[in-house]
């Protein structure tokens, strides 16, 4: 394993995250205190509990998720897109370095600016509503868990894109709008029973509901359940990912 | 002299069926400066990112200081440095991030006074707290010398490495490359520049339509395929050459008696010649030879493959 490799893109990834820490950082963190204002100040008024929990709390993991998916897939598709655009991907086909220490420092990197982003968004939100986490260790596994896939379906992304649209067109229109109908600001039990049976289609409610079960005890379904979806997608991103370097699918001719 | 790069029966074929590279075989010599030359798309960016490991090869082998480019591709990555004919470095990355970031890529560990030691060398250092999207196309063509050499290989690609350079800077960068191999470090360069391979090279490969089509050292090559010419300024004109002149297949050009003779062949005997033009009555006021330069061979070599 070449340590000091994956240390350097790391680190390097990391270095880029720093210099554009208002767009990294605080652009998600305003946004998230928005949603507190609009939808826990302004929507809580009239919607008061959700199964026995204050609207304002009921919506932090869903928040959580909402930044903690975005991020993640837009942090690592442009980690390694970046390069691609710029012909600087030379440098790392031509380096002693296997595919798989290229993904450790890329998807490493992502990860950790997630789970950052993760905690910042939830001592935020414990500026607005009480925040109470029955089960941190499983609330951390889910976080870890989350931002590792996402970032490597960010990291897919990133290869298979020839654009700066096609990097955008995955996170605006298909994980945005499944976060938005995923549960993270209301339960399904909500719905009507026919959009309830629409909703276990979106996986993004399986994600959110197991980690509303670590705050809260309370899941739309079963944490084993939403432990297994996210295991499958892991699996896939891996499968995808393995794919891509064994045929060198737009890394190499 | 040993071998530092071997490549046996090297043969790219792209997906969209053009064969870039047809049965390359050549070998490149420890410590030597090699230039590679071809018109454009002959195959010489193609066959550097094959060794590289930017490209994969459809047929063939490429062994690195004995080592396999594939199987072993840790091993000769290491010992090779790359300067791309782009200038692709990070806009917002300084000067000082950018270099040791190579050296880390490479597998390297820190090492910022070997670091200081190279961007010094390549008058980088009043810039190591540049960001790369302020320095000047030369300024970047060094940094990215300096990112190549970063991790100390034995082998340095240069492709295409004076390419919009000003001649000033363009000598300075010989230079440079010139300590390299003093260094002890095997340079191979792609350029467009016929006068740059003439000035620095010790051996010159051609490259055509993804084939070598020639491979020799400068000197042997400019004596096997150059020509030279004797002009001798007449001072009175002719209106034809001499009957008794008519083995030596002179050319008549206004007051120029013009006589063009091929270096390699022994035939010609200059003495003999200016005999049997003193012997016609001919006499002039000047004499002067000309060869031909690297640029009329490589044309003729292109042309002719």
């Amino acid at each position: 394993m070449n340590f000091y490799s994956i240390k350097a893109i790391y680190n390097f990834e990391m270095a880029r995250w720093w210099r554009t820490v208002a767009q990294s950082i605080l652009s998600p963190v305003i946004s998230t205190t928005l949603y507190f204002v609009v939808f826990g100040s302004a929507i809580g008024s009239r919607i008061t509990e959700i199964d026995g929990i204050s609207y304002g709390s009921f919506i932090v993991p869903g928040l959580v998720m909402l930044a903690v998916l975005t991020e993640s897939i837009s942090n690592a598709s442009f980690g390694i897109y970046f390069p691609r655009f710029t012909g600087n991907i030379y440098e790392l086909l031509s380096a002693p370095i296997s595919y798989i220490e290229i993904l450790l420092g890329y998807v490493g990197a992502a990860t950790t600016k997630s789970i950052i982003l993760g905690i910042m968004i939830l001592t935020t939100a414990g500026f607005f509503v009480p925040l109470e986490i029955r089960h941190p260790i499983v609330m951390l596994f889910f976080l870890i868990l989350t931002s590792l896939t996402f970032c490597m379906f960010g990291f897919i992304i990133g290869i298979w894109a020839d654009g700066f649209e096609k990097l955008q067109i995955i996170p605006a229109l298909i994980i945005t709008p499944l976060t938005f109908l995923g549960g993270s600001f209301y339960t399904i039990n909500m719905l009507p029973v026919f959009w309830q049976k629409v909703s276990l289609f979106n996986p993004v409610v399986y994600l959110i509901s197991g980690f509303r079960w670590s705050f809260y005890e309370k899941a739309d379904v079963s944490l084993k359940l939403s432990l297994i979806v996210i295991f499958v997608f892991l699996l896939a991103c891996i499968v995808l990912i393995r794919w891509i370097f064994k045929t060198g699918y737009r890394l190499k001719s | 002299m040993s071998t530092i790069l071997s490549i046996n029966n090297l043969t790219k074929v792209y997906s969209s069926n053009f064969k870039a590279l047809n049965n390359i075989n050549l070998q490149i010599h420890r410590g030597e400066i090699f230039a590679l030359l071809g018109p454009n798309g002959a195959g010489k960016t193609t066959l550097i990112n094959i060794i590289c490991g930017i490209v994969n090869p459809t047929e063939g082998e490429v062994l690195v200081d004995g080592y396999n480019i594939i199987k072993d591709f840790r091993k000769t990555r290491s010992l090779i440095g790359l300067v791309p004919q782009e200038l692709v470095a990070e806009a917002f990355e300084t000067v000082w991030h950018t270099v040791n970031f190579s050296r880390g890529l490479f597998g390297k560990a820190t090492d910022h006074a070997y670091i200081e030691k190279v961007i010094k060398q390549l008058s980088l250092w009043d810039k190591k707290d540049n960001k790369m999207m302020t320095l000047s196309g030369g300024m970047k063509r060094r940094v990215m010398i300096a990112k190549a050499l970063s991790h100390k290989p034995k082998v340095l690609f240069l492709d295409e490495p004076t390419a919009g350079v000003d001649v000033s800077l363009r000598q300075d960068m010989w230079k440079q490359v010139r300590d390299l191999q003093k260094s002890g470090v095997t340079i191979i360069l792609t350029t467009h520049y016929i006068e740059e391979a003439e000035e620095m090279a010790d051996r010159i490969g051609v490259i055509n339509k993804g084939e070598i089509i020639v491979t020799e050292s400068k000197n042997e090559l400019m004596k096997k395929l150059g020509r030279k010419q004797l002009i001798l300024d007449l001072r009175s004109s002719l209106s034809s050459i001499p009957a008794s002149l008519s083995k030596w297949a002179l050319e008549l050009n206004n007051d120029k008696l013009i006589y063009t003779y091929d270096t390699a062949k022994e035939e010609f005997c200059i003495p003999e010649l200016l005999a049997s033009i003193a012997s016609a009555g001919i006499t002039f006021k000047d004499i002067h030879t000309k060869q031909s330069s690297l640029e009329e061979i490589f044309i003729k070599l292109v042309k002719t493959s």
